[in-house]
């Protein structure tokens, strides 16, 4: 580009400049501000399905006589969510349920801010900091009892956090489901944790054994038969496997949902 | 069409191919080639980022003081990558979710701003507006080819349908565990460079 151009002085150049800029960032707030609804619709049916599936309701929603019109499986998540998820908020160090707006609760920002978060002393999940107050999504069964409860967790696996959901029974002990929503592991090792094939080998486990320690375990080699606290690892992926043990026994101890879990279980709710 | 026209638009895809001829644009092409439908995504994605810019920059290119011409090329790239982030968010989120980053990472994609300089600054906004397009496909095939053979003997998958049954899915085939990891598109797109100038020639640098 070697023309000259008459537009070529100082103040040409600097209206040029400004011109453009205006003219693009109108172009993109326009663009962020007008698909935000979308955006937020998507993120939130995305939650929602996890929830679902945690504690195995999305096969529920999924089914073809819950599904009116063709394509509309979006809307029989949402009205399934609906119809059978409570969410509560509790504050995690006292266990109690707390008044809080569950849809605005950001878990990761809360941690990043430390008026609402502290660092755990024995933070074997890796996860730096932790929230002061977490969501619990509480699941019905269609006679209204208390049927699972799925609880977020996240914690360090081979290249990053892992975000998931832990879905557990009634008894907060046997284990419904693991289902982990946003990780960055490798695809074909540690992603596996989201192959239906290693998740199929979690409902029915428990967490706890009989003095109430937390036990559950992922066991290199695959877990012997009838082994009720073990899960088998995942080849090839040893630093996922145990990111993921880490994470269990970080949010169900002390400085994770123990608490709420004990408080849960001497009928300290509702 | 014209014979102009074509060769903007089909040019790129084997004779000038922006990733095996002019080898940019990889690093993207290491990134996302492990399943084929990243692969599509990000080649419609790169396909529209380049087609527009080429468009605008070619709209305004005797107005561009030549100077800050680079900067100016860089802020409608960002702002079109911007868009596209956005419109996918909204409308594929489990794509999004996956190519999360890579998708803002097309303004460092050399062959968009490759273009924007070398083409879109000298020619009309229309024939700049199929380059972009033409070089979109140069791109997308490449990473199309990648992905197939990633995806197919590292997931034993095609489009996420299964072909071969994996082991851990109780079957009998055993993953590639080379062809799961981005660096083993260098093989592959090595294995293409080659193939394509042993058929073209003329493609060979001369020493």
């Amino acid at each position: 580009m070697s023309k000259t151009k008459k537009t070529e002085t100082v103040a040409g150049t600097l209206i040029f400049v400004l011109i453009i800029c205006l003219v693009c960032a109108a172009l993109v707030s326009v663009a962020a501000v007008g698909l935000k609804p979308l955006q937020t619709a998507n993120k939130l049916l995305d939650k929602q399905t996890k929830i679902l599936e945690a504690s195995n309701l999305l096969a529920v929603a999924l089914k073809p006589e819950n599904i009116k019109v063709a394509g509309s499986e979006d809307k029989s998540i949402v009205s399934t969510y609906d119809k059978y998820v409570v969410a509560k908020m509790i504050d995690l160090d006292s266990g109690a349920i707390i008044d809080g707006d569950v849809n605005a609760f950001d878990e990761r920002k809360a941690a990043r801010d430390v008026t609402q978060s502290i660092k755990p002393k024995n933070d074997m999940a890796g996860i730096n900091r932790r929230a002061n107050s977490a969501v619990v999504y509480l699941v019905k069964n269609e006679q209204g009892q208390l049927n699972t409860i799925v609880l977020p967790i996240l914690g360090m696996g081979l290249w990053d956090l892992m975000y998931g959901f832990v879905g557990l029974e009634a008894d907060l002990n046997t284990v419904s489901s693991v289902v982990y929503s946003d990780l960055k592991e490798t695809p074909g090792l540690g992603a596996e944790v989201l192959n239906p094939r290693w998740k199929a080998l979690w409902p029915g486990k428990k967490m706890f054994n009989e003095q109430g320690d937390i036990a559950i375990k992922i066991v290199k080699g695959g877990a012997k038969k009838g082994d009720i606290h073990g899960v088998d690892a995942l080849s090839g992926a040893t630093l996922t496997s145990n990111g993921v043990e880490h994470t269990l026994h970080f949010w169900l101890g002390a400085e994770g949902y123990g608490p709420f879990i004990s408080k849960f279980k001497d009928g300290g709710l509702d | 069409m014209s014979s102009d026209t074509k060769k903007a638009l089909f040019g790129p895809v084997i004779d000038n191919n922006p990733i095996a001829l002019q080898v940019l644009g990889v690093c993207s092409a290491l990134a996302v080639t492990s399943s084929m439908a990243n692969a599509l995504v990000m080649t419609l994605a790169v396909m529209v980022v380049t087609a527009f810019s080429n468009f605008f920059i070619s709209v305004i290119r005797n107005q561009i003081p030549s100077s800050v011409r680079i900067i100016v090329q860089m802020a409608i790239i960002a702002s079109l990558v911007i868009v596209v982030d956005q419109v996918l968010k909204a409308f594929s989120y489990q794509l999004s979710k996956e190519l999360s980053v890579f998708i803002g990472l097309i303004i460092t994609n050399c062959i968009v701003m490759g273009r924007a300089e070398a083409f879109a600054m000298k020619e009309k906004p229309g024939i700049s507006f199929i380059d972009g397009l033409g070089n979109g496909l140069g791109y997308g095939a490449v990473l199309m080819v990648v992905a197939f053979f990633r995806e197919l003997f590292g997931f034993g998958t095609i489009f996420g349908m299964e072909v071969f049954q994996l082991v851990q899915n109780g079957g009998w085939y055993q993953g590639n565990g080379l062809l799961v990891l981005p660096f083993s598109s260098f093989f592959i797109i090595g294995l293409i460079i080659w193939a394509i100038r042993q058929w073209k020639p003329e493609q060979v640098e001369k020493d």
